[in-house]
């Protein structure tokens, strides 16, 4: 909360990113500073702001004056805020990553942010219902329920342009009216939060940092359909989302915002948490139904789709974490002003999880249609070092790869698609000239070939030969036709799959083939990896005019393949040589080449 | 059924766990997963004995409860060792330096990715994104997660939990 009144407030993030960082020692730092010295001041916890290239991440508001924001903060460094920022009123200027009063070169992360889904991530405390409250929270649910029919509601989704944040994008008011319309008494309305795209994490900062906004959004889609009972489908790896969701749970049900006859009106709702046990095709929407349901997460065929016949064969509606929590936003604030911002076809706004090799990684919200451009060099602040941008990616193991040429295509829906890329969840994956695409490309498809739930033949068989065919080109022994033999595969593996698992899984090799081809070439034909990735195509040497003879490298490699005289010129045996890259890492002089 | 294929480890305290946990979710449908999840959490594995158990407390054939345990990567089956390296192999890690660090641990406690120290000290696994991506490379051990990591600085961590 930005008012504080009188009393001096000190907020430390601690979200999962913020406590790995070591947070949760920044908070008890605080804790006994505070009370050793007995000080007035409010210590409170708040979720992720998004920095996570700065956590932990702390917050200092003195009456009166605006937030200032410390960034990269130790337990070690808690003493000195406390002396001079609190007690002595003055900032410790040289630890400050962003201040309300005057612009710090942080300051580019958040000014073409647009934070909806993200309003108050960072800000409340998300275990304290008071705090969701007093930022506006259920204002939404009440209208909702008080002023609008079913139909209102599902017209004003409509309107907004809404489309689904898991990855599909399908409108989410025309969704809604299918599961309305659908005969039934009994209906389901269930939330997707199990985030399986390795390198996207917008669902449990989301979760974590505001749970209210999702179990509220939940609650109006409930009530627009006809549905009186709720699940939350939560990935095993995201402990604290679902202890920070079941907290929230219970507070609303104390609070009446759950449970029956719902601010005076016949509407009644329940809500359950379910945890998954890791398998990405949980993801899909049918597999993840059987999940609930206790069963093997095996998609099946679609239609009937699960509006029809859902979860425990009713009528169900399923929409993603980020869907729902647009939702108390748009019914608050009408849909006019959601739709203000975006494009044509891509309205509002999107989370994006900046990761890999960028400047600042973390979590932002944009207006869709934004450039690809200023999304990773503006606000993410670009490649870090002196490397240089090779590609994006984007939608995980059902995307692709999108190469500098497509730098300035605008983030939509329909741009993304043309590159051959997809939106997916908004995961964005930056990579340099360090990072090989064939080994991206392996690497989905292991990464797809093992999560394959095996029923499809083409999914289960094929990425097993694709795979196979990758792994050969980068250990060196890629042969002519492999390249053919991929886009065979490929094509074949898309259109005679039934989920989507397997009709995107060539997706990240059949995009990097498209805009990388070249690098393919030089594994398969020149035995060359140009990234400089792939250990068995590199030879390690050692140049003899840098050598200095310091015996650094002798000392570092772990299995004694240098030799060489103090002072005098070392080299490498290059049978036992592993290619671990320690005497690169270790030389002073640069002298160890990679080839 | 697939009994044979597994140690028979169970003890009567392990089933008295499962007769706890399993009434509590009496004649709730579609609880086999969570009674699954709570069981390992107890028991530290899902020994064949216990699955056995499962199913007839909760009044499904044994051949789902065998079925379901070995579809969910979160099951084991076997033994994990007292502390458990989860190492994330998630697209950002895998970027940013993943398997230089499963190298290294794999190198520093003798094992392969996946497999349990002699001692039962250690257990070194790779796990798809934990979340915590903006932090990559990232392990985790028990609850506690580490990022930004260099191998060396993942085999200092786990020397420390070894002592
Ligand atoms: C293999 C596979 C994995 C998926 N994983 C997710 C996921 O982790 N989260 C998600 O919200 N949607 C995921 N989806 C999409 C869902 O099937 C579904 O379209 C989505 O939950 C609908 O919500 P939305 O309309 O709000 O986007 C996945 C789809 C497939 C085919
Ligand atoms: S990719 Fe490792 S935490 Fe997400």
């Amino acid at each position: 909360m930005a008012e504080t009144g009188t009393l001096a407030q000190v907020t430390v993030g601690l979200s999962s990113c913020g406590i790995a960082a070591g947070a949760a020692d920044v908070m008890s730092a605080f804790e006994s500073e505070i009370a050793a010295r007995n000080l007035d001041v409010r210590l409170r916890r708040t979720g992720c702001v998004g920095m996570c290239y700065s956590e932990p991440i702390v917050d200092v508001d003195l009456p009166g004056e605006g937030r200032q924001t410390y960034g990269g903060i130790t337990a070690e460094q808690v003493g000195r805020i406390v002396e001079e920022h609190l007690v002595g009123g003055t900032p410790v200027e040289e630890w400050l990553v962003r201040a309300e009063d005057r612009e710090l070169p942080d300051e580019a992360y958040y000014s073409r942010q647009v934070r909806l889904v993200l309003r108050n991530a960072g800000t409340i405390d998300p275990e304290s219902i008071d705090e969701y409250i007093e930022a506006g929270g259920y204002a939404a649910l009440e209208k909702a329920l008080t002023s609008m029919t079913p139909n209102d509601v599902i017209a004003v989704m409509k309107e907004s342009g809404l489309r689904g944040r898991g990855g599909a994008g399908f409108p989410t008011g025309v969704k809604w009216d299918l599961a309305k319309k659908s005969p039934g008494e009994k209906k389901y309305v269930i939330v997707n939060a199990d985030e399986g795209d390795p390198g996207a994490f917008m669902d449990r900062s989301i979760l974590e940092g505001d749970p209210h906004s999702v179990l509220e959004g939940l609650a109006i889609a409930g009530f627009a359909i006809g549905a009186d009972e709720g699940y939350f489908y939560v990935r095993a790896e995201y402990p604290l989302a679902v202890k920070r969701l079941e907290i929230a749970i219970a507070d609303a049900r104390e609070r009446g915002f759950i449970g029956d006859g719902l601010f005076g009106t016949d509407f009644s709702f329940d809500v359950h948490v379910k945890e998954g046990a890791g398998a990405f095709v949980c993801g899909e929407e049918t597999a993840l139904m059987a999940s609930i349901e206790g069963r093997r997460g095996m998609p099946r065929i679609r239609p009937p789709y699960p509006a029809v016949e859902g979860l425990w064969r009713k009528p169900s509606n399923i929409n993603n974490v980020e869907t729902y929590a647009n939702v108390p936003w748009i019914i608050a604030n009408g849909p006019e002003a959601y739709a203000a911002y975006g494009t044509e076809t891509s309205k509002g706004t999107k989370v994006f999880a900046l990761a890999g090799k960028i400047a600042r990684g973390g979590l932002v919200e944009v207006p869709m249609g934004i450039g690809l451009r200023e999304v990773i060099d503006e606000v993410g602040g670009g490649v870090p070092g002196d490397h240089e941008f090779k590609a994006v990616q984007l939608g995980g193991p059902s995307g692709g790869c999108i190469p500098r040429e497509h730098f300035d295509i605008a983030v939509d829906y329909e741009s993304l698609v043309k590159t051959g890329a997809i939106m997916g969840s908004g995961g964005m994956v930056v990579m340099d000239d360090t990072t090989c695409m064939v080994d991206i490309a392996r690497f989905f498809l292991n990464f797809t070939q093992d999560e394959s739930c095996g029923k499809c033949t083409f999914c289960r068989v094929g990425t097993k030969r694709m795979l196979e065919v990758l792994e050969r080109i980068c250990e060196g022994e890629g042969r002519e036709g492999d390249i053919e033999l991929l886009e065979e595969l490929g094509d074949k593996i898309v259109s005679s799959s039934l989920c989507g698992l397997g009709q995107s899984a060539p997706n990240p090799v059949l995009t990097t083939l498209r805009y990388f081809r070249d690098e393919y070439e030089a594994h398969i034909n020149e035995k060359r990896c140009p990234a400089h990735a792939c250990k068995p195509l590199l030879t390690y040497t050692i140049d003899p005019e840098a050598c200095t003879g310091c015996t650094l490298c002798d000392k570092v490699c772990p299995v004694g393949a240098v030799s060489g005289e103090r002072k005098g010129i070392h080299t490498i045996d290059q049978e036992l040589c592993t290619k671990c890259d320690a005497c690169r890492a270790a030389c002073k002089f640069d002298a160890v080449i990679v080839e | 059924m697939g009994a044979t294929h597994h140690a028979r480890e169970a003890t009567d305290e392990n089933l008295a766990v499962v007769d706890e946990i399993a009434a509590e979710y009496a004649g709730r449908p579609g609880s086999l997963i969570p009674i699954l999840q709570r069981v390992q959490a107890r028991v530290g594995y899902l020994p064949a004995d216990v699955m056995e158990r499962i199913a007839e407390r909760a009044g499904v054939p044994a051949s789902q409860v065998f079925g379901v345990a070995s579809f969910y990567s979160q099951f084991r089956l076997k033994p994990a060792g007292k502390h458990v390296a989860r190492v994330c192999h998630g697209t950002a890690c895998h970027v940013q330096g993943a398997p230089a660090l499963t190298d290294a641990l794999c190198a520093e406690l003798g094992v392969e990715d996946g497999e349990t120290t002699p001692d039962g000290e250690f257990t070194v696994e790779s796990v798809a994104c934990v979340g915590c991506c903006s932090l990559a490379p990232v392990m985790m051990i028990e609850d506690d997660t580490f990022g930004r990591l260099t191998p060396d600085e993942a085999r200092r961590i786990v020397r420390k939990y070894g002592k």
